[in-house]
Order: structure tokens, then sequence, then C-alpha cells
């Protein structure tokens, strides 16, 4: 008996992601042997580079992470930095750190939605070539990204690394007529989101679930944003500063990430699956209504269907946008002092990806001794790796460039971010 | 030119957080006006799709820290026509330059637990370091406006108009008032090449230097108002080396404190 054909099936430089990553699928006849979710991104040292850094430096510098979700990295650190000096942020405050991220989960949702996932679905190998066929949906999309980046921009100063973010607070508050001006494009955002929503549950999904660990932040009373406690579909329940008890990070040879796993447990799932199954009922009425119409049930375990998920969570992001406008009044001082004292803070938020944590010990002048960063996407490194391999074996009638794209689409589920996870794409399917 | 005719334009990524790509795709009301005026023959973090070069224009963002991309950035310059960097990692190393004033070996085991694995070259540089550059667009992040007026200007022939004045000027036309002069606030302004519109003073927020040294920097005069408002030595190091601490002027200033 001869041996079993071999195959490998490998894309170098993954398209469509924030970053530089690559896969390989090893086959043998129809045998699984190995496989691999490479990220090559270069590694750039940040937790190195902020030791020796003043306190106050956190926020800007580990925005530069990432240029997808700086308000994640700016309002981990600034967290972490309140955590450590013992201030608890006004609620006002709070309110406006919450109305920015909203700003961010709009553009950075639809940005992923619309424009780098949605062409899978629909058979185009981008946003530009699907507008050749429908430019409408393209404009909306376009148009709905925009709103979120106004949000940005107002209360930020500008879309990519926004500048008006410190510890303690803002340089400077928003008048309450400037948020009152995004209020008409908002409202009609929020109708787009909806749209946007019907639109996407509509394309054809592989019928493919796993039973994922999901984790997330939970924070009672509203869907976890730029704070809550850590807890997971396990029955983790603690708080943020006690993260590295229950969670380690390996270091694997072929990535320039790191790899999470969740004790007693394994890998584990973030991002809008997680936080859905965690929080859903804390959406806003208009966002669980658009879920149940569209079908979704209290939990998805369909990564292909992260995408209606994604969605269901901009027209939420666009719901408490405007409800927190509304509720906004101009504080009376735009940061709170926040004077560095010596010790360990942790903070953690909910990225658009998924949970972002941060760990910083300072001394009494302020000085960065030392400094832990876990992004979501190397979080759901694993987990990206799992999918893959029970999509693989389901698709192996697939011929070989089906099969190919069956399993990039299958990594672009989880809008990895691999400028953030290296510390982590290219992708390689071998048949042997 | 691509089969259409149309000029083609290639978005190379390096060492990077992707945010001065982004920007393009941040342009909402031009973006799909810019695809019908040129192809977009190389953009991954857009598309799938891949036309062979050579480009008419490439857009490279992100610095050299590998072997690899060392080698990379001069092939990616032998197929383009137009070679512009966009943003201060490819114009100046970017924050991951702080290594070059660091031992790089010695961070490595401080992220990444099996080091063996890692491959990085002890500094990080600028593309111009290693290849003829046509032009530049500074920034942490790149301004939309220039970036849009540079295309449209690449498009019909002519040299983009990009200022190369100090942010105090924006600040002026802008009408804020100096924060230096009326808050006391440490800012980075008169040394600071503008593009931003002059957009941290208008938050009350001294500018911090994101679009790198302007042309011929008065880094002097600079230090004596930062001192006056009880900045030290090492207050000047650590406001000069953040996004462009390896650009020239603020690299040869930043060490002159450092030594005294």
């Amino acid at each position: 008996m001869s041996e079993p054909e071999t195959r490998e099936i490998r894309t170098d430089y993954l398209a469509r992601v924030e970053g530089e990553g690559a896969m390989l699928i090893r086959l043998r006849g129809d045998e699984l042997e190995e496989v691999q979710f490479k990220i090559f991104e270069p590694p750039r040292f940040f937790e190195a580079l902020l030791r020796g850094r003043q306190y106050t430096e956190a926020p800007d510098i580990t925005a530069r992470i990432c240029g997808i979700c700086p308000i994640a990295y700016i309002a981990s650190a600034c967290n972490a930095m309140e955590a450590v000096c013992g201030v608890d942020l006004p609620d006002e405050l709070r309110a406006l750190r919450r109305l920015i991220y909203c700003g961010e989960w709009i553009e950075s949702h639809v940005l992923h939605t619309a424009m780098l996932h949605a062409p899978d679905f629909l058979g185009y190998d981008g946003a530009v070539e699907l507008a050749r066929d429908r430019r409408d949906l393209v404009e909306l999309a376009l148009r709905l990204k925009k709103a979120g980046n106004t949000l940005m921009r107002v209360i930020g100063g500008r879309e990519v690394h926004p500048i008006n973010l410190r510890v303690g607070g803002f340089y400077r508050a928003p008048t309450v007529s400037e948020l009152q001006a995004l209020v008409p494009e908002l409202e009609w955002a929020r109708d787009a989101a909806v749209e946007l929503t019907r639109w996407v549950a509509g394309f054809e999904f592989p019928d493919y679930e796993q039973d994922y660990a999901f984790v997330g932040l939970r924070q009672p009373g509203e869907y976890a944003i730029e704070r809550g406690r850590i807890v997971s579909s396990t029955g983790l329940d603690i708080d943020v500063s006690e993260y590295e008890h229950h969670f380690t990070e390996t270091h694997v040879e072929r990535s320039n990430a790191l790899h999470s796993t969740l004790e007693g447990v394994g890998p584990y799932l973030v991002g809008p699956l997680a936080r859905y199954a965690l929080s859903s009922e804390l959406l806003s009425p208009l966002a669980r209504e658009v879920a149940a119409e569209v079908g979704l049930g209290p939990v998805c375990r369909n990564p292909f269907r992260s995408i209606v998920v994604r969605a269901v969570e901009t027209v939420y992001a666009a719901d408490e946008a405007l409800r927190l406008i509304a509720a906004y009044e101009r504080p009376a001082e735009p940061w709170v002092d926040v004077v560095p004292r010596a010790g360990t803070g942790h903070g953690c938020t909910e990225a658009p990806r998924g949970i972002c944590w941060h760990r910083y010990e300072i001394d009494d002048e302020g000085v960065i001794l030392d400094a832990k960063i876990v992004p979501p996407t190397s979080q759901n490194q694993k987990v990206i790796e799992e999918d893959l391999v029970g999509v693989v074996r389901q698709s192996l009638h697939l011929p070989e460039d089906e099969l190919a794209h069956r399993c990039e689409q299958t990594i672009r589920n989880y809008d990895p971010c691999i400028s953030c996870a290296t510390h982590f794409l290219k992708l390689e399917i071998e048949r042997m | 030119m691509s089969a259409a005719g149309k000029p083609t334009l290639a978005v190379w990524k390096f060492s990077s957080c992707d945010g001065c790509q982004l920007t393009l795709l941040d342009c909402e009301d031009e973006l799909l006006a810019i695809a019908d005026g040129i192809e977009i023959a190389y953009f991954p973090e857009a598309t799938s799709a891949q036309v062979e070069g050579p480009y008419d224009v490439s857009l490279v963002e992100g610095s050299v820290t590998t072997p690899h991309d060392a080698e990379r950035i001069v092939e990616i310059r032998e197929q383009s026509r137009l070679l512009v960097t966009i943003g201060a990692c490819a114009t100046s190393g970017g924050i991951q330059a702080l290594r070059n004033f660091a031992d790089v070996r010695e961070w490595i085991p401080l992220v990444y637990a099996a080091p063996e694995h890692i491959a990085t070259l002890e500094s990080s540089t600028p593309i111009a370091d290693h290849v003829h550059v046509d032009l530049e667009l500074r920034g942490c992040p790149i301004s939309k406006e220039q970036l849009v007026e540079t295309i449209s200007a690449l498009l019909n022939a002519r040299r983009p108009r990009l200022p190369s004045t100090s942010v105090c000027v924006e600040c002026k036309s802008r009408g804020t008032p100096c924060v230096m002069v009326a808050h006391g606030t440490p800012c980075l302004g008169p040394v600071t090449q503008s593009g931003c519109g002059a957009l941290c003073p208008a938050y009350n927020r001294g500018c911090y230097g994101c679009f790198g040294p302007m042309e011929s920097p008065n880094m002097p005069a600079l230090a004596a108002h930062w001192r006056a408002l009880g900045v030290d030595d090492a207050g000047l190091v650590r406001a000069l080396r953040t996004f462009n601490a390896n650009a020239d002027a603020f690299r040869e200033a930043s060490l002159e404190h450092e030594r005294a």
C-alpha cells in the first residue's frame, strides 16, 4: 500500500487582518497533522520600554500598540494607574471615558464587520471590490464608521491615537453643545447599525460550533466596556487584580505573541461572542430586540456568526452613546489629581476584540518599575487554532482554494489584531 | 499603470501599530473616490486582491527592526516609482526606537520567556536609512488631510502642499492662546513640525511632538523655556524620547540632556 498523499495549504501573508501573520495546515491524506497560526509581526518590546517612564505616560505610549483600538490601551492603562494610586474616577468622568470607548467600538466593529469580514461571506476580495456592485452598502458602512470616528475626534481630538485622555480623566471636557451636535448622526447610526445587523445576519454561515470557555468583563447594571470584574462561562468571577492567579501566558516557538490559558479550563475565548454570552441581558432593549429578530439566542457558539454579534454590539454602542450624551453635564474639572504612590495596579477593559489587561508597578515618584500587558488576540490564539482543526476536519471535501479560504475566514472570525498580539498571522495549509 | 490605465498604489507595513495605514481607511468621505481614481494594487490590510508590481506609488508604514525587513524594503524600493513613508515609525523609527538608547538584548527576556525564538535588530531605523524616499508624511499618526492632499497631488503630477512650519504657527492661525505663556504648560510646539492642526494646545495640553522636529529647530531655546517652567534634564530627555525619539534633532538634544 502506498503512503497517503500529503498536502500543505498555506497563506504566507494573511489579508484583511491588522498586522502580519500566517497560517500553516499540514494533512496526510485526510489526517490532520498540524495546524499553526503564526504571528511574525516584529516585536516592539513595550513592556520593556515602559520601564523608567512616568506613570502618566503609560496611556499615550501603550496606545501605540494598536492604531485600531487605542482607547482600549489608554483606558486600561488609566484604570491601572488610578487603581495603584487609590483614585476612584468620579461618575461623570467615568461616563465620558465610556462614551469615547463607544466611538471606538463603532469604528472598529464596522471596519471589521463591513470592510474586512463581510467580503468573505460574499465572495469579494475586499470592501473596495464589494463597492463596485454594492456601493450603497459600502457607503452606509463608511458613514457608520465615520459616526464612531467623529465621536472619537470630538472627545479625543483625533481618530487614531486620541490626545485628550489622561490618568485621572481628560485634558478638556467637551461642552454639552459639542456632544449634542453629534446626536442626529448617532441616531442615524443606530438605525444604520440595525440595518447592518439584518444584512450580515442574512449571510450563509458554515455549520460549526465549539463549546467555548467564554471570558469577559461583567459589570452590574451595564454591558461591560470600560470596567468590570473578570468572569467566565466556567464559573470564574474575580477582581482584575487576580488575573495572574488564574491565567497563564506561555511563549511558543512559531510566534512572536504569547499564548494564554485559563487554569483548570485551558484555552478560552474573549471578544464579542464571550461578552454576549456573559451579559446579553444587559444590552439595551433595542439591541436585544434586534438580536432576537435575527435569531441570536442567549449564547452563540458559531464563531462565523460573530459578525452578527459585532453588529448587535454596534447597535448597542450607538444606543449607549446616545444615552450617555443625554445624561451628560460638563464636569466642573476635566480631571482629578492622581498622586503617585508606590505599589502595583491593574486595569482591564473590553477592547472591541476582548479583554485588554494591564499591570504596572510604580514607585513613590511615579516611575514605572515593571509592566505587563495582555492583549485580546494573544488570548484568542489557542482557540483560533482549535477552530482551524475543527473547521478543517469538517471541510476536507472542499477543493484546495476553498479550504484555504475557509481557514482564512475562520481566523478572521476573531478580527485578529496582530499588531496588538505581538509581543502575533501567515496562513499555510500543508498536505503530506 | 494598471490595465485600466489607472495609477497603481501599494501599501506596505513594517514595524508599526497599523494606525497610519488605517488612516487611509478612515478617509470615509474620500475612500471610494480614491479607489475610482487609482488602482489599489497591494493593500493586504484591506483586500486579498494582489496585483504584481511595479507600482506607481508605494506608501510605507513602520520602521525596520528585523534583518528580513531590511532586505524587504530594498525589494519594495525596486518595485516602486515613488516611495512615500507614512508616519513616525517610517520617518524616524517610532516608539520602538527607544531600544536604540538601550541594549535590546536585555529587553527580550523582559517580554518573552523563550528569547531564542525572537529575531530582532538592535535598533529600529527609519525607511530613509535603508533606501531613497521620495516624500515623507510625518505624524503619530499621519494627518488624514495631508494623506488625501498627497494622493491627490501625485494623481495630478504636482508636488503636494505640506507645511514645514512649527506647531506654533498652527496655534496662531487657530487662535489658541499659547499654553506655555498662558498656563505654564511645557509644550514641544516651538520645535515640532506642524500638520496636526495644533491639536494638543486646543485641548489645554502641551504638544508632545507626534510630527517630529521641524526643519532647524531651536532646541536650546526650547530647553531654556522648559527649565524656566521647572522641568529638569531628565524631564527633557523623557519628553524628547517618545514617538520620534530617533529623529536627528530630538535624538541629539536628548543625548545632550542625558549627559548634562
